[in-house]
């Protein structure tokens, strides 16, 4: 099937994430689990099982009172570019499942090719990909409440954020209607940035000067996580708190953030 | 009753004694599968992995049973294409072993990816670029080698040697065993070392990952070896074991001890290489991700530095010492001692590459993944070590698979 | 898995990899082959009769 030809520029969806924003309240999740069909048990104490495409971490800087300090970090999948494309996920999987795309930069998943090896898992230092232990059993009367651009998955298959990539499509289908190229910042984004009540969330194309990610990823005080194992993730956090930054990544004693020697 | 069916010139126990042996092994086997159908029909969720934790004890089991049954392609390689013409008479113990623990791994490898009927994906949609692509590739072309390999074992039963047909069929394929030995040792290079690759290109788990050469990391080669180093010390152990159990020398000392000293010296040249890789990724790359040795053997209930000794000096270091020094390898308790750590250190190695890897956490803020299997991995772990002994039961009981036995314990 | 079918591409990595796979399964269905014909016409031929307890 060949597919149309795009001749926009390529895009490079990713976030900045404001870390003194964000209070914790995980909306964010809750509008992933809605708009993307995410399964659920009826007992889910048992949170390693969970599946949660978007997943709020507590840090802490491990300071006694009264220096203590926390900060709330949502973690969706980070989309990693890898060097050239070569995402730690998109690399291993062993059946061509998951796949970069350099129109989009996102990483995206095919469920009914997926046979749940989960090497990807294993690959993700960011533990973004989840497995389905179960087949999904929806509550009576909620399967008619389901979105309905996102496919269910079954059991035994992984899965992970997509960037909610359906929105994407759908932006895209709707510039085409009405003969435009290109779609607009405010036509794509993501369920759990417009689900931010502090507005910690900015989704956009990250090589679009006209959008705000563009901007906010130069802050000084931006980070990604893990950036020295060189996943090159789209995910861009922001922090005036240097605890903060530092969680980022892995530091030996003597090294400070920013002023690291890196070998590639 | 079953003496038609025996080879000619040697003993075997009462057909009693050995229904006996079979009904046990066969009750554990018998547990082993329910425990897999309950995986299969019930999903997943009857283990003990989760999000953090997604490789469970079978794959451990998995990879160790691929490096063990190393034996069976090393001892070829030995034997057809070097020369060692000795070889002949452990080779096809070795090709059983072989058989058996590649069998077990693609059983394995069935019970746990999420969607078995979906398993020949790998091979349909294949991503050349994935160590996982290259291990289902060669692992099941090198079980059609094997299967080849054992064949002509069974048609050389008493009863089957006698079909003309079975006859030739059995002797032609002796003829050229040579090139399915090669293909086989072929083969066996590039599956042992990809199972390394998977842990060394896991370059988001700084645990695993190694540098190495072109797309290769230095696990690759270091898993080949060690497959090839400490297979034939499993095929002497199961030797051994099989000598106790039937009360009898199934092979000459010289056989024995050429093996146990060529297992020696290739333990001894791995470990070396072992511990430059290690030293290496110690002092280099793992501090170029921020980490520093002990982050990775501290702050958790289970691995500590000692997990470290016992893959590298007591698994290694000490059998290589013993078996390559002539005085202590053809002391029989030395030997075998020697032989036991081997086993004990290649299965730590496998367990270190893999679960480890799983375990230690990447993100600061992230925890150590402590994990215990559930009894149906423990239930399909042993399966394969009962379905090993019943068809090695019966493929010493009917087939001629030791050529010396006759000669070392002769029949009134 | 064969060229033509689903993400096959003519690149270095394809060639070889397959390449080598094919080769060596071509290698040992070849021999196998070459087993059973001789087996058979030998079988044909009338050798392989009694010979039910020699064994290697």
């Amino acid at each position: 099937m060949k597919k149309a030809v795009d001749h926009t520029k390529p895009k490079r969806y990713g976030m900045v994430i404001d870390l003194d924003k964000c209070t914790g309240c995980g909306a964010c999740m809750v509008a992933c689990f809605a708009e993307n069909n995410i399964p659920f048990k009826k007992d889910e104490s048992e949170k390693l099982l969970s599946i949660t495409w978007m997943r709020v971490y507590k840090l802490s800087n491990k300071k006694k009172y009264p220096d203590t300090d926390i900060c709330y970090l949502p973690r969706p999948c980070m989309h990693c570019e890898g060097h050239e494309g070569h995402s730690p996920c998109v690399s291993v999987c062993p059946a061509t499942v998951t796949d970069y795309s350099t129109e989009t930069g996102i990483v995206s998943q095919i469920y009914t090719r997926c046979f749940g090896c989960r090497y990807c898992m294993a690959a993700c230092p960011y533990h973004a990909r989840y497995f389905n232990w179960w087949d999904p059993i929806w509550p009576k009367g909620m399967e008619k409440m389901l979105s309905p651009d996102v496919s269910v998955r079954m059991r035994g298959v992984v899965e992970k954020c997509s960037f909610c990539y359906h929105r994407y499509q759908r932006a895209k289908d709707k510039a085409y209607v009405e003969g435009r190229p290109d779609i607009e910042e405010e036509e794509y984004q993501t369920a759990c940035t417009q689900a931010c009540p502090a507005r910690a969330i900015t989704f956009g194309d990250l090589n679009n000067p006209k959008h705000k990610v563009y901007e906010l990823k130069q802050d000084p005080h931006a980070f990604r996580l893990l950036e020295r194992l060189g996943t090159n993730p789209k995910v861009y956090y922001v922090s005036s708190r240097e605890w903060v930054r530092k969680s980022g990544d892995n530091y030996l004693r003597h090294e400070e953030p920013g002023h690291i020697e890196t070998k590639h | 009753m079953d003496s038609a069916l025996i080879p000619k010139g040697v003993k075997r126990c009462s057909l009693g004694k050995f229904t006996l042996v079979i009904a046990v092994a066969g009750a554990v086997l018998l547990w082993g599968v329910y425990a897999m159908l309950l995986c299969w029909i019930k999903g997943l969720n009857q283990t003990n992995m989760n999000n953090y934790y997604g490789f469970a004890l079978w794959i451990w089991a998995d990879l160790a049973v691929i490096a063990l049954g190393g034996g069976a392609f090393f001892t070829g390689f030995l034997k057809y294409i070097v020369g060692k013409d000795e070889l002949k008479h452990i080779i096809n113990y070795a090709v059983l072993i072989g058989f058996i623990c590649y069998s077990s791994a693609l059983l394995i490898l069935a019970i746990d990816i999420g969607q078995p009927l979906r398993g020949w994906f790998i091979f349909w949609h294949a991503n050349i670029h994935s160590m996982l692509t290259e291990v289902a590739f060669c692992l099941t072309c090198y079980f059609g080698v094997l299967t080849i390999e054992y064949v002509p074992l069974v048609l050389e039963n008493r009863q089957l040697n006698k079909v003309p047909f079975f006859h030739n069929l059995a002797h032609n394929m002796h003829g050229i065993m040579a090139v399915f030995a090669a293909t086989g040792a072929f083969l066996s290079f590039f599956h042992q070392g990809s199972l390394g690759g998977v842990a060394g290109v896991l370059f988001g788990r700084p645990f695993g990952y190694r540098e190495g050469v072109f797309a290769w990391p230095w696990t690759f080669f270091l898993f080949t070896w060690s497959a090839a180093a400490y297979g034939p010390s499993f095929t002497l152990m199961c030797t051994k074991i099989l000598e106790k159990a039937s009360g009898k020398q199934l092979v000459k000392d010289n056989v024995v001890d050429l093996l146990a000293k060529i297992s020696g010296w290739m333990i001894l040249t791995y470990i070396i290489a072992k511990i430059a890789d290690t030293i290496y990724w110690a002092l280099v790359t793992a501090p170029s991700k921020g980490h520093t040795l002990m982050d990775f053997y501290s702050n958790n209930p289970v691995y500590g530095i000692w997990i470290l000794v016992l893959e590298i000096v007591i698994g290694g270091i000490i059998p290589a010492i013993i078996l390559v020094t002539p005085r202590t390898r053809r002391n029989g308790y030395l030997r075998m001692a020697a032989i036991i750590l081997g086993v004990i250190g290649v299965c730590a190695n496998r367990w270190v590459m893999v679960l480890q890897v799983m375990a230690v956490p990447v993100m600061p803020f992230d925890f150590w993944a402590m994990y215990y299997p559930s009894w149906q991995e423990v239930a399909t772990t042993i399966l394969p070590v009962a379905y090993g002994i019943i068809l090695i039961a019966l493929s010493y009981r009917y087939l001629p698979i030791f050529p010396q036995e006759p000669e070392l314990n002769p029949v009134d | 898995m064969f060229p033509g079918f689903f993400e096959w591409i003519w690149d270095g990595g394809h060639m070889l990899f397959m390449g080598a796979l094919w080769y060596a399964l071509g290698i040992i269905g070849l021999g196998l082959t070459y087993c059973i014909f001789k087996a058979a016409i030998e079988t044909a031929q009338g050798k392989g009769k009694g010979h039910g307890e020699e064994h290697h």
